[in-house]
């Protein structure tokens, strides 16, 4: 087993290098250039030469990629090219309030989704998984910036119960800081809850027709006995590439509740950097989330190995 | 009184969700002759109120909202399948090789699908955008693409699960030959949760096709789409007005239509195999 | 109509924006807006006031030369101060220049230096300081004042506090370029713009571009009538529903570029007050004049007739503005041409300059984007469909909005962007309208209007350059390439409490000034 975790992990390994060239040479293909989208309508020949000059965009693209890995292996992640601050002083912060967002966020959602899951495989048909069937559906069917705008027109606004702004600074203790999150944190379990919650149900129910689980009922074990030792580690596969997925989203895919709720995360500045091709900040941005990502999903793969017990078996 | 579909008696609810659907696709299909004014006709103020001629009020720009969610709806919704099914077919198909083939084929694809969910979104739009310019063809195979890496990642694994069940070990020892191993043994057995799946892909892509819009990607103005009349719509929340939840709710009704009937498969396909 | 219009200097214009719209706003049971009633209460010292702002992002500096928005806008004039302020009706105010004066022909200004004014770290300003911060913005250098700094030729240090500056060519408005938001006055050898040190009101506490910014007064102010805060503290909200939920659930004491769609919601709480500036600010479609088939007079008529102004202004911008007369002077300009005929919707004569020109059949490509500025895709829309009636095939094409500024800007043959309004009549005709300018986006070139132009440029007398820039916008109303259909307000939202936010003709937040300007009541 060690040697197809090892496998993997090699694997992964191999897929962040491949990812950081295309990161890099996503970055070349941005429309436009840094000096156009900086001066805006401000541009003319002359400034966009010299800024073109000052930010090094006259060399060739392999030159400039070599050094990005060079540096990058060294732990540089390089200067932003717009506000010359260093990139790993400027992204620490703002990495650390993404994970933080990710965190509560997944806490509240992979539990509920797995508990509300397993309720309604249960309970199939009856009234509480058809509640929470079209509940889950309305939520995904409405885009986040709109749950978002509801929430804090009838929470922030109307009712004046939870603050509408979720603007942390470095010093805000953890207590504000979760208050100050709220809004931000049920609009991103609105989001994920629905996907995970109905993969649950619809990978147990599955499983729950096997031969193997009718054996267990035959044999007149309790319903939780049987769904907690037999039914779920077998339907654990599809379900944890699911909550890898969307664990994977929370990470990198908030811009638009950050935008809304004024809360400083990671995905707010890749945007901005995108939009000013602040090519360092993009690519230390892309690399954080390909990181990520590759993690996450290997944990799942990892997860998927060693509960399938005839997975398991086969590489012992 | 009980209808049946195909032999199978429909419940309630798969009922509610094929009238549904069946309600979408005849004003989809029928909007021009339906719609009481043109798509792009501006006959009033901005957020105008509803009254005889106009039954929704008028949306931003002073159109007729009913008739923009009309025409919108022919529009997304034929977006939507499109770029539904095509996805399906990159993914499952991609996913299903993967998993039974398995070697370096399953490693290549798994590292590239990796790859693909790895890098940002927006990059990743980029390198497709720079090499094949944006009109609508780019943006269906675009958005297919995006997902089936999700689609692909769930059908393996489920499908990896499978593989190692008694029956397709059996059926490899009577000598079955690989396509009807895939047909026969493995598809069949991973539909459940890929029928879920298509029910939620189905609906994310109304959203995911108005995202991209502001990459110039998507439908021009000023034709309507669903997802972006719930964009352009959503600040005036604020005032407390009805029309942004007229597309998002359109968008809600169908998405649990659809999924009503995807349980109804579902259930379906668990009935006849409990009874196998 | 309520009382709410107090808006002392400023009434008179709100009056004739209101006359220019017929009544429409008044009919339309919009609410009418001035400054707030915290005119007439006298200003209070101390408190710290929180802003929503638009307009920062992550690639935001200190340094005056990267300064393109809002927030690096309003910071620096917290932080700093410039040698001329721009008063505002747009003429221009002595700031830490005490006054100045122009030698005969307006190619030589004599700038004299306010006395006993120190920066942040206790140092005395002096011709110095001013000199190396000037030249920060001439020769090789990214700022973006370098294209009015270009016609700069030489500076000179002709006292202790003293500067004579010389002119390539004559300009008789100089003092206005020098009002631009660039040109902050900073110690002799100043670089490091995370530590900034100025004349300003106010330092530098915390800095996280496109976050948050936190400012305080640490020493009495040299202005005896500003500077009333403690400090201040500017949180970047780009999106302009959370902006205005901020400010309605009490998190935020004021906004900038309140939403005009939502501006009838402020008016419902009883807290909250909308400062009005009507301003230069203009959208434009420009038509390049050497490119078919706008190179045919006709053609560019019948665009002109085939816009309906009148539903953009209402439509887009809840009627917060004027309709514009397809040249970049607004009408709340003192030089603004009043007996030019306003140009209307009328379909059936655009029908005939196309009939005319022979293109009724011609389809024209429309570029436009959310990245030119927000509703630039609606406007084209509307105008798309006012088209139809007229006889033009307009085809909107929705550009990315990444890029737009590189790809699609002074490259297309009719693109929708936007003019910011100019301190100056004569500098907003230049900048747009110009034979060879850089920025000429409609491609105009007619050797009449460079001629008046360097006549009105030559004329110190105000009196005598009046007729010439009113001719200017003539030809270019009638002759140019360029479709203005209105002029935007600038609209500022804040609760009651806060005073000193008062209109200004050229841009938001007093122009930039509101961390000098504002207080806070009880």
């Amino acid at each position: 087993m060690l040697i197809i975790l090892g496998k993997k992990l090699v694997a992964a390994v191999l897929t962040l290098m491949a990812a950081s060239v295309l990161i890099f040479a996503g970055t070349e293909l941005l429309p436009g250039d840094l000096a156009g989208s900086i001066l805006q309508n401000n541009a003319t020949p002359e400034t966009l030469a010299q800024l073109r000059l000052d930010l090094k965009l006259d060399q060739p693209a392999t030159v400039r990629f070599m050094g990005w890995v060079e540096k990058l292996a060294h732990g540089d992640l390089g200067r932003s090219l717009t506000n010359d601050q260093d990139v790993a002083t400027e992204i620490a912060p703002r990495l650390a309030n993404t994970i933080f967002l990710a965190t509560y966020a997944a806490l509240v959602a992979v539990p509920l989704a797995l508990g509300l899951g397993l309720i309604t495989a249960l309970y199939q048909g009856r009234w509480i998984d058809r509640i929470a069937n079209v509940g889950s559906l309305m939520a995904i069917s409405f885009p986040e910036y709109f749950l978002a705008y509801l929430l804090i027109k009838i929470l922030a606004v109307d009712l004046g119960l939870l603050p509408s702004l979720a603007n942390v600074a470095p010093d805000t203790e953890l207590g504000p800081r979760l208050i100050l999150t709220l809004l931000p944190m049920i609009t991103l379990v609105l989001g994920t809850l629905a996907h995970m919650l109905r993969m649950t149900r619809t990978a147990v129910l599955s499983i729950m027709e096997r031969p193997f689980i009718e054996m267990a009922i035959l044999k007149g074990l309790p319903q939780w006995q049987i769904i907690s030792r037999h039914a779920l580690p077998n339907a654990l596969a599809p379900i944890v590439s699911v909550i890898a997925l969307n664990l994977g989203y929370l990470v990198v895919g908030v811009v638009v509740v950050e935008t809304v709720f004024v809360y400083p995360g990671l995905g707010q500045l890749m945007v901005d950097a995108v939009g000013k091709h602040d090519v360092p900040v993009v690519q230390a941005c892309g690399m954080i989330f390909a990181t990520a990502f590759i993690g996450l999903n290997l944990l799942a793969d990892m997860i998927t190995i060693i509960a399938n017990p005839r997975l398991r078996r086969q590489t012992q | 009184m009980t209808i049946t579909l195909f032999g199978h008696k429909l419940d309630f609810l798969a009922a509610l969700g094929f009238a549904i659907i069946l309600t979408y696709v005849f004003l989809a299909i029928f909007a021009p002759l339906l719609a009481p004014f043109g798509e792009a006709e501006i006959v009033g103020d901005a957020w105008g109120p509803i009254d005889g001629a106009h039954w929704l009020g008028t949306d931003n720009l002073g159109r007729d909202l009913l008739s923009r969610l009309l025409y919108g709806g022919r529009v997304s919704i034929g977006l939507s399948i499109a770029i539904t099914c095509l996805c399906f077919v990159i993914g499952v198909s991609s996913g299903l090789l993967a998993a039974v083939v398995g070697g370096w084929i399953d490693l290549v694809l798994c590292r590239l699908v990796d790859l693909m969910l790895s890098i940002p979104t927006l990059i990743f739009v980029f390198i497709i955008l720079s090499g094949l310019g944006s009109d609508l063809y780019v943006l269906v195979v675009t958005i297919a693409l995006i997902d089936s890496t999700k689609v692909f990642r769930l059908t393996r694994s489920v499908a990896l699960g499978l593989v190692e069940m008694e029956f397709v070990d059996a059926a490899r020892a009577r000598g079955e030959n690989f396509w009807w191993i895939m047909r026969a043994e493995i598809l069949p057995n991973a539909l459940s949760p890929l029928i879920a799946e298509f029910g939620l892909r189905f609906c994310f892509t109304f959203l995911f096709v108005a995202a991209l819009s502001f990459l110039g990607l998507g439908v021009q103005p000023p034709n309507a789409d669903w997802g972006s009349m719930v964009k352009d719509y959503a600040d005036v929340i604020n005032l407390g007005l009805l029309a942004p939840l007229l597309p998002a709710g359109a968008i809600a009704l169908l998405t649990v239509g659809v999924n009503f009937v995807a349980d109804w498969l579902l259930r379906l396909r668990d009935a006849s195999q409990g009874a196998a | 109509m309520t009382n709410e219009m107090t808006g002392g200097s400023l009434e008179s214009i709100n009056r004739r924006n209101l006359l220019a719209l017929g009544g429409g706003l008044l009919a339309s049971g919009l609410p009418v807006i001035g400054s707030a009633n915290a005119s007439e209460i006298t200003p209070r010292k101390g408190g710290t006031i929180r802003l929503g702002m638009a307009g920062g992002a992550t690639s935001d500096s200190l340094n005056p030369v990267s300064y393109t928005d809002s927030v690096p806008i309003a910071l620096g004039h917290g932080l700093f101060n410039a040698l001329v302020e721009c008063g505002p009706d747009n003429t221009p105010l002595p700031e830490l220049a005490a006054s100045f004066e122009a030698r005969p022909g307006a190619r030589e200004w004599v700038f004299n230096l306010r006395k006993d004014v120190t920066f942040s770290n206790g140092k005395t300003f002096g011709a110095n300081d001013a000199i190396y911060s000037l030249n920060m913005h001439r020769g090789e250098t990214r700022s973006g004042a370098a294209t009015v700094m270009k016609n700069v030729a030489d500076i000179k240090k002709s006292g202790d506090q003293q500067i004579t500056i010389s002119l390539r060519a004559a300009d008789a408005e100089f003092p206005a370029v020098l009002t631009d938001y660039h040109l902050m006055m900073v110690p002799e050898g100043h670089s490091d713009w995370s530590k900034p040190i100025g004349t300003g009101p106010m330092v530098i506490d915390r800095f996280d571009p496109g976050v948050r910014a936190v400012l305080k007064r640490t020493r009495d102010y040299w202005k005896a009538d500003r500077g009333f805060l403690d400090g201040a503290e500017i949180t970047v909200i780009g999106d302009s529903s959370a902006r205005l939920s901020a400010l309605i659930s009490g998190q935020i004491d004021a906004i900038n570029r309140v939403d005009p769609k939502t501006v009838s919601l402020l008016a419902r709480s009883p807290n909250h007050v909308v400062a009005r500036s009507p301003a230069g600010w203009h959208p434009i479609i420009a038509m390049t004049c050497d490119r078919a088939p706008f190179d045919n007079p006709d053609f560019r008529q019948a665009m002109k007739y085939g816009i309906d102004r009148q539903q953009i202004l209402k439509t887009l911008f809840s009627g917060l503005g004027s309709v514009g007369n397809d040249h970049p002077i607004a009408p709340s300009s003192p030089f603004f041409n009043k007996d030019l005929p306003q140009i209307a919707y009328d379909p059936d004569r655009a029908k005939s300059f196309l009939a005319k020109a022979g293109l009724s059949d011609m389809h024209v490509l429309m570029q436009t984007s959310d990245g030119a500025f927000n509703g630039a895709v609606d406007l084209a829309t509307l105008y798309q469909a006012s088209g139809v009636k007229a006889g033009l095939k307009i085809d909107v094409k929705r550009e990315p909005a990444d890029g737009f500024w590189t790809n699609v800007w002074l490259k297309g043959s009719c693109v929708v962007s936007y003019w910011g309004g100019r301190p100056s009549a004569t500098q907003m005709l230049a900048v747009g309208y110009e034979s060879g300018a850089p920025w000429n986006l409609s491609h105009y070139n007619d050797p009449r209007f460079d001629q008046v132009l360097n006549a009105a440029r030559g004329e110190i007398d105000p009196e005598k350059r009046q007729p010439l820039i009113r001719d200017m916008q003539e030809l270019i109303s009638h002759n140019a390439g360029a479709v203005i259909p209105i002029f935007r307000d600038y609209l500022d939202g804040h609760h009651r409490k806060v005073g000193g936010i008062t209109p200004h003709g050229l841009y938001d937040f007093c122009n930039g000034r509101i961390l000098e300007k504002a207080w806070l009541g009880a």
